[in-house]
């Protein structure tokens, strides 16, 4: 089943109430979605430096020491921000240095996602327990997406949760099934020379997009690509630094509804999560049709 | 509750629990000629005014979720806002008005009644229909009325992918154009008597002024496995 939501804000002055917006649209959501929630919010970050977000499963995980060590070895000023079992690294050092670093000084850490202005907070348990744990009510941002999962084909694990990320500030929710993946994530890992961290197959499809985008698509034709080369069932939200798009498989297989009005564009699988948000009852609500990309960006 | 008039009772779904609302409705068992009920911030509530057997009219202001009035008996239920998958599902007799839109699988199985849909009706709308009429002033998406057996689907917008596929004794009358017809569904032609039935289902959902030129007629070929009498020895 699982529950997809998302929110981007045309009017930037709502960016304080980013998250007061989006919890109760996820909390909505529990019935499609109680093992596990995720989000990743787009904050207002405009200092250039690449926020890092990591979990650790150790509640005893000592990230200052951590964070020491990526000081040391990469010769970067290196900040940190604790949340609960993630922690958002700040630095100016490459990802791919630091994740080695994780690699080789903490067993099970992982990283959620990389990115300027993208963080990525998931975890098992009730989305009304995941979105308390993180404080996401309170935090700001330009756009959000977000995810319930009711786990069919594999367990209920933090890292088996959504978003998934594998590109710089590009997250992807999905609501389905693909049945193609095992295909295409060879296919990438060989031509392009892409990495998995788990074996599912809505990561495949974040690396899919990730990798038109590299190709210098933009996140509308990268969801378009998306109709010609994914096989199964699915309605995807996608998020960029600056963009928020939705695309529905051919058939229509999984539900999902819009909402736009001259302040925010709101998605939701069902209609009631998007009930509580405010001028709601003005809004153009739609469901979007099958195979067609609705994308909007920031100006 | 208290109601503005003297038959209307009004409940408001932020209020009321939902289950309160359908066992006030469903209590009615029969009765409640005259009465009407508005039922304010329904919130896209699922199964909202389902399982109802009452002569009553039931107004929704707002969007519902899945299933509203499904399995209907008598009641009227008019919904001023988009309606979620299954509106109407399985209903018996009665009348659904949906003044919005309408999401997957609108009028599902029906066996009798009027579904009348003045916005757009999405993918499945009258699958499996089983005697029930459906009149959409929009249009509706691809695999409308897949496997109906009876009733009438009447669509003066145009219709996506596969209509009518393996359709059996149902009856599509369609003004706009369809993106492709499904398996074994065929245009037939507009007889006197069609248009006559077509006339009544219009002037019943209230499409004044709307005359029958310019509608097609689709149904079965007859031509799929179970319709081939040979085909009987296999059992």
């Amino acid at each position: 089943m699982c529950g997809i939501v998302g929110l981007f804000l045309k009017n930037r002055d709502l960016e304080s109430r980013l998250g007061s917006m989006f919890a109760p649209m996820l909390i909505e959501m529990t019935d499609r979605g109680p093992d596990s929630a995720g989000v990743a919010i787009y904050r207002q970050h405009d200092d250039g430096k690449t926020r890092i977000t990591a979990f650790s499963p150790d509640p005893e995980m000592d990230w200052g020491q951590l964070v020491g060590k990526i000081r040391a070895r990469t010769g970067q000023d290196v900040e940190f921000v604790r949340n609960d079992t993630h922690c958002v690294i700040i630095t100016d050092a490459p990802p791919s240095d630091v994740e080695s670093i994780f690699e080789a000084e903490c067993d099970g850490m992982q990283v959620m996602s990389v990115g300027r202005r993208m963080e990525i907070y998931k975890e098992t348990g009730l989305p009304d327990d995941v979105v308390s744990r993180f404080g996401i009510g309170r935090m700001a941002g330009s756009h959000a997406v977000g995810h319930t999962r009711m786990a069919t084909e594999s367990a209920v694990t933090t890292a088996g949760s959504h978003p998934f990320s594998t590109g710089t500030d590009v997250c992807l929710v999905h609501n389905g099934s693909l049945s193609n993946h095992n295909r295409l994530r060879e296919r990438l890992e060989r031509h392009e020379g892409m990495q998995f961290r788990t074996e599912n197959d809505t990561e495949v499809a974040a690396a899919f997009i990730t990798s038109r985008l590299g190709a210098g698509q933009s996140l509308h034709d990268a969801l378009e690509s998306c109709t010609e080369e994914l096989d199964g069932f699915y309605t995807f939200v996608a998020g960029t630094s600056d963009g928020f798009a939705v695309l529905r498989d051919p058939i229509a297989c999984k539900p999902a509804v819009l909402a736009e009005t001259g302040e925010y564009v709101a998605f939701g699988s069902e209609y009631r999560a998007l009930a509580s948000l405010p001028g709601i009852d003005e809004a153009r609500v739609w469901e979007p049709e099958p195979a067609i990309v609705y994308s909007w960006g920031i100006e | 509750m208290a109601g503005p008039g003297q038959n209307e009772i009004v409940i408001d779904l932020h209020d009321t629990q939902l289950r309160d609302v359908n066992a006030t409705l469903q209590s009615l068992n029969g009765t409640g000629e005259g009465r009407q009920y508005r039922l304010l911030n329904p919130g896209g509530a699922h199964a909202l005014a389902c399982g109802l057997d009452a002569p009553a009219r039931i107004i929704i202001e707002g969007h519902a979720g899945y299933y509203c009035a499904g399995m209907n008996k008598q009641a009227l239920v008019e919904i001023n806002g988009n309606a979620g998958q299954g509106v109407g599902e399985n209903m018996m007799s009665g009348q659904v008005r949906v003044h919005g839109d309408t999401s997957q699988s609108a009028g599902a199985t029906a066996h009798g009644g009027l579904l009348v849909i003045e916005g757009n009706a999405a993918a499945r709308c009258g699958i499996s229909l089983k005697g029930g009429d459906i009149v959409v002033k929009g249009n509706v998406g691809h695999m409308s009325m897949f496997m109906a057996q009876a009733g009438r689907l009447v669509v003066l917008g145009d219709t996506g992918e596969a209509l009518g596929d393996s359709i059996y004794e149902a009856r599509i009358y369609l003004r706009g154009r369809a993106d492709s017809l499904g398996a074994d569904c065929v245009e037939k032609p507009l007889e006197d008597c069609h248009r006559e039935e077509l006339s009544e289902l219009l002037a019943l959902a209230g499409c004044d002024g709307t005359g029958t030129d310019g509608f097609r007629r689709y149904g079965s070929a007859r031509e799929l496995y179970n319709f081939r009498i040979g085909n009987v020895g296999q059992y």
